[in-house]
Parts: C-alpha cells; structure tokens; sequence
C-alpha cells in the first residue's frame, strides 16, 4: 500500500516508521524540516535510504500534497499538530483526491466524535487518555 | 437577526461594531485572552473569550439560535472548520468565511464553503480600479448566484463609441449599471451616447464577457483571448 502520511511529529513519524518497516511505500509530507531528521533519529540508515519519501511543504498546498504522491495513496493520516488542519486537510483528500481510507487524528473529542458521525475515521488521544483514566479509577475504587 | 462573529482582530472587530451600530444581536467571539482583554470594555457582554473551533464556545454563543455566522480569523482552517460546522451540525442558514489565502479559496469551495471572502483578493481588484487603462476588471464575482460585475474602459476603437445604449445590442444577460465620465459616476438611461474613454461597470450573466468584451474594449478583448 501507498501510505501518505501529513505531520509527522511525535506520532506521525513513529507510524511512519512502522509503516515503513512493514513493507509499505511510505510518503510524508511535513512543513518543518526537523521532522525530516526525526525520521532519520535512532535508524541505522536514512529515511531515503530505507525508501521513504518526505516532502517539505504545508498540508493545505494542493501542490505540495500532489508532489507527496496523494493522487496515488491508499492511505491517508492526518497527524499534524492543529486539529482543524486535520479535518480540512483528510475532506480534500477523500473528497477531492478520492483516497480509499482516511485517517485523522482529532484531539478534541468533541470534534472527534462530530466528524466521525460525517464519515471520517477520527482518532482522538485525548478521549482514549480520559478512558484509560476512568477505566484506572474504577480499577482502585472496585 | 443575531450574528455571531469568530475573531475579533481588525476585521472582525470593526464588523461587529457596524453590526451593532445598526441594531443587530452580536455576539463576538476571541481565542487570544489579550485581545479580548483590550476589547472586553467596548464590548461587554457582546464579546466571549475562547476557542470557538470548540464547540461547546460556539453553544455557548447561543448558535443554535443564530442567522448568521461570519469566521473572520486570521486562520483558514479555524475559518472553514467553524462555518462547516455551524452549516452541516447546527444548521445555520447563512455563513460567511474570510479567506486569508486567496490559494486557499478552492478548499472553501469544495466543502461548500460559500460566501467566502478573499480580503487579499478584493485589495488586489479594487487596485486594478485604480490603475488607469487597465482594460477589464472583475469587480464581484458571486459563483453561487451566477452573477459577475465588471467594469471597462471603453477604448477608441470600440463599437460602442457613439452608440446610444439602447442601441448597442448587449447580449441577453447583460446591463450596463453605471458609467464613470471625467472623475464621477452616473447611472446611464437608454439614450445615454457612449463615449471613448468612460468607464462603464456591467451585471451579467457568468460566461458573457468575452461577447461584452469585444462591444467597449475590442482590444482587451483580443489580449485576453
């Protein structure tokens, strides 16, 4: 599969790792170059040369997603740090590039669970955080 | 009617003022606790503090109750994401986004985002109005209501020198609006004669400007084509 992969901070370049290591074409699209060394942090060979893309450029710059390969991405993931950038950001990949499976990382849960019910696979820390708290506090109250 | 407004910088700001001023329910909405602070005195209880990507802060504002939603912040994203929202989930009938990227416009557009108004855009048209034998310039665009204005300056050569406006033979769709001749403006009537070098601003129908074009400046026409 052809994975692109838009903000690799903390999470989205451990999945892109990943990604990578389990045999897919992995793209990511970052505007900071320092999320380029983040990809190369602690691997014995290079990001490129290991096969992964990267491209530097903002995630709302239709050319900049065309140059990171969406046109012919399987997966999308929305990873940046801006929650609003996320949701604009994986509309124009399944509305506009048409990709097969869209994955986005909404922190609030709010908006998390709103965009869910429209048809986008959200993914919200922050409510699997509140879980693991209540589940730990029932765990000691029981 | 009751309008709220998110981002409370310049435009906003100045947008819920002259809404205020002429009677209408506001409710302003700031994410920066300074700004907020600068402006709270003025505004009082016509302005909120905080995020109103959040939904709860968009509940608070009372949008289930609103006419109108206007997202003025300096962020397209924030800017999309509150209209959306506002549109699709409390189904507000009328929204308006600023768009501060005019690149950006395309995504307002795809996720149905209109109007949305490109300030950087209008600065740019309202400049080529001011430079002089500039030939064509779109002044309103309105793509939902199929509906454009332009203006021309009507050049020597152009048929329409020395016609009466009655008798130009405008294709269907067109009308000529207001005529600019030595520094000011009138509305022309049928028998208002043309002349090289006016300004004219026509309403038409999207689609009709080469044909309008070729009528007040033949010239532009050709450059354009």
């Amino acid at each position: 599969m052809f994975v692109l992969i838009v903000g690799a901070g903390r999470v989205g370049s451990a999945v892109a790792k990943s990604a990578l290591a389990a045999g897919h074409e992995v793209s990511v699209l970052d505007e900071d170059q320092l999320s380029h060394e983040r990809l190369d942090a602690g691997q014995a060979r290079s990001w490129e040369e290991s096969d992964g893309m990267f491209t530097l450029g903002t995630a709302l710059e239709t050319d900049a997603l065309i140059q990171a390969g969406i046109e012919r991405a399987d997966v999308f993931i929305a990873s940046t740090d801006g929650d609003n950038t996320n949701v604009i950001i994986a509309q124009i990949a399944q509305r506009r590039f048409g990709v097969g499976k869209v994955l986005v990382r909404v922190m609030d849960p709010a908006r998390a669970a709103w965009y869910a019910e429209q048809g986008l696979q959200t993914i919200s820390p922050t409510r699997h955080a509140i879980e693991m708290f209540e589940t730990a506090l029932a765990a000691d109250a029981a | 009617m009751y309008v709220i407004v998110v981002g409370a910088g310049k435009v906003g700001g100045n947008l819920a003022r002259e809404l205020i001023a002429k009677g209408q329910e506001v409710t302003l909405i700031e994410s920066s606790r300074p700004r907020y602070l600068a402006l709270e005195e003025e505004f009082e209880h016509a302005l909120q503090y905080g995020d109103a990507t959040e939904l709860w802060v968009l509940e608070r504002a009372g949008i289930q109750r609103a006419d109108l939603v206007i997202a003025v912040t300096g962020d397209d994203e924030d800017n999309m994401l509150v209209c959306q929202v506002a549109k699709e989930k409390y189904l507000c009938e009328r929204i308006i986004a600023r768009v501060n990227n005019p690149r950006n416009y395309d995504h307002f557009k795809l996720l149905g985002i209109q109007p949305a108004v490109s300030a950087t855009d209008l600065i740019l048209r309202l400049i080529e109005h001011e430079v002089p034998r500039y030939g064509l310039v779109h002044l309103l665009a309105l793509d939902e209501e199929r509906l454009e204005i332009i203006e021309l300056e009507v050049s020597t050569d152009a048929p329409a020198v020395g016609e009466r406006v009655a008798d130009l033979n405008l294709p269907e769709g067109s009308l000529v609006i207001s005529v600019l001749r030595g520094g000011s403006g009138f509305v022309p009537k049928a028998d208002t004669v043309i002349e090289a070098g006016d300004e004219v601003l026509l309403v038409l129908d999207p689609g009709l400007e080469p044909a309008i074009t070729k009528f007040f400046a033949p010239e532009a026409a050709r450059a354009g084509a």
